[in-house]
């Protein structure tokens, strides 16, 4: 069924009786060419590109809940592409760029509002960082300005500009940047994932590799066994605790990371905003809601609930750069379990096993990028060669020391 | 989370600082022929259980001590709090 504003006049006149589910609810079949494990936004999205950009007819998703019920429902819903390094600012450039197309794409309302992401700086060093990181996202054909306090008040006059620790100087801004619906992305990529012929197969947990002489030809599952000539796992957040049962280790811990949503309030926040001194973003929902986050807790867990020595953090954070939130109330705030990668970046590669292939280590970032992770993940699968774009991001690349340390901060996950 | 830390008792684990994995008291030998793969492993490579942790804090705001904490990963719930200390001279680290 193809949407459109005729077909809302049309069904809204005519009692709304002709919508159908979006995808269907199919059971297993016992052979696939492709089986993609997770169907969070980044399975279903590669699964998607998997059908429409390189003509796979034979995919499934299998998913242990339900779609939309892991970290692609639980993020702060930000999309950019501002980082320095090499090895990562073209891969989310093209992620942006498949943000802009998305909506005509997989005809669906994904919600894609580019009202752009504002970096404060607050020091002259931090100024130079800046307009040095600008440099590297343009020459990356991403689009950067660097602001100076005037700018910012432009921008955002109710900032406190005057803080005595530290006054906002400028910032780095990125009119291209935004938000998603991050619900709607899972429905849209589910719902073109389906209508290219995947198969979408909720609560179906996997449950062991089936590996032969080094090479995976399929999967046990909570509803049998599936034969596979190739499969793809999915499932940052839980990619040890999946990977573990085809016997591999990771360099990756799981962490929680909070994520908070106040009342509803008139528009004030025109896009994204960062604190350059701590870490707090925040942005305002169409419902109005302050949607806004910080640092993860630091510790392993896969607990998806955070302690308040964070909470209280990230609210000084907020605090510190908008005093004018002081008053408002925080209606709800949760955890989601992120897989932190020893370098802050990600992994999209083969394994050491045959036809077995990994994408996780997205850190507290992976929605931004979960379009061009689905699309050269898709390339990976079907090429067995990494998309120029993502070929930075091998598991073995701290073995030859080519980490991707955007943070400089060494192997340590919970700094990154 | 509280840390019942075993000099100072009961403490705010906002006092401490996380390092990761208990397995990083023990240092590969940087002479072993093995040391390249064995250092890789020992960085990068560290366990990431959902359940029972064995893991190392320090008390950054408190008395400086390392700690090995065994802390169920899934629930927050912390079993046992040992000086790191103790635990590499048990392993035979003296000698």
């Amino acid at each position: 069924m193809h949407y459109s504003g005729l077909r809302v006049l049309w069904e809204g006149l005519t009692g709304n009786v002709g919508w159908k589910p979006a995808w269907r609810n199919p059971d297993p079949k016992a052979e696939y060419d492709i089986v993609v494990v997770g169907g969070g936004g980044h399975g279903l999205a590669t699964a998607y590109y998997l059908a429409r950009e390189f003509a796979q007819r034979k995919v499934a998703v299998l998913e242990k809940g339900w779609i939309g019920s892991g970290n692609v429902g639980r993020n702060t819903t930000i999309v950019r592409s501002n980082y320095l390094l090499p090895g990562n600012e073209p891969f989310y450039e093209f992620s942006m760029k498949l943000w802009e197309g998305l909506e005509q794409d997989f005809n669906f309302n994904a919600m894609v509002s580019q009202r752009g992401i504002v970096n404060l700086y607050h020091s002259d060093v931090q100024r130079d960082a800046f307009a040095r990181r600008g440099n590297a996202m343009r020459l990356a054909g991403a689009d950067a300005v660097l602001l100076d306090q005037d700018g910012i008040r432009n921008l955002c006059p109710f900032l406190e500009f005057d803080n005595a620790r530290f006054p906002i100087r400028g910032g780095l801004w990125q009119p291209r940047g935004g938000t998603v619906r991050h619900d709607a992305v899972a429905w849209g990529y589910a719902r073109g994932a389906d209508s290219n012929g995947v198969d979408i197969i909720q609560n179906c947990e996997v449950t062991g590799f089936h590996i032969d002489s080094g090479v995976c030809k399929g999967l046990e599952t909570s509803r049998g066994k599936i034969r596979a000539k190739k499969v793809a796992v999915c499932v940052a957040g839980s990619s040890s605790r999946v990977m573990e049962r085809a016997g591999m280790r990771l360099p990756i811990e799981s962490h929680v990371l909070q994520a908070f949503v106040t009342e509803g309030l008139k528009p004030v926040i025109p896009g994204v905003i960062t604190f350059g001194a701590g870490h707090f973003y925040v942005s305002q929902s169409d419902k109005g809601g302050l949607v806004f986050g910080g640092d993860i807790d630091g510790y392993n867990t896969y607990a998806q609930r955070g302690n308040l020595p964070t909470v209280e953090d990230v609210c000084e954070g907020g605090m510190a750069i908008l005093p004018m939130i002081g008053r408002v109330r925080v209606s709800r705030m949760w955890g989601g379990t992120v897989d932190m990668s020893m370098d802050g970046s990600p992994f999209i590669d083969k394994t050491a096993i045959g036809g077995l292939y990994f994408n996780g280590g997205w850190c507290y970032g992976g929605f931004k990028a979960t379009p061009a992770s689905g699309y050269c993940y898709a390339h990976l699968i079907v090429n067995d060669e990494p998309h120029p774009l993502a070929a930075g991001y091998r598991l073995d690349r701290f073995r030859r020391g080519a980490m991707i340390d955007e943070r400089g901060a060494g192997a340590q996950p919970n700094l990154h | 989370m509280i840390i019942n830390h075993p000099l100072l008792g009961p403490r705010d684990a906002a006092e401490f600082t996380y390092l990761g994995d208990a397995a990083l008291i023990d240092r590969p030998d940087w002479q072993n022929s093995e040391a390249v793969n064995q250092f890789h492993d020992y960085l990068h490579l560290r366990d990431n259980p959902a359940g029972e942790h064995r893991e190392l804090w320090f008390h950054e705001h408190g008395d400086r001590s390392w700690l090995v904490v065994t802390r169920n990963t899934t629930t927050h719930e912390i079993t046992n709090v040992e000086l790191a200390r103790d635990v590499a001279l048990a392993s035979g680290r003296n000698q």
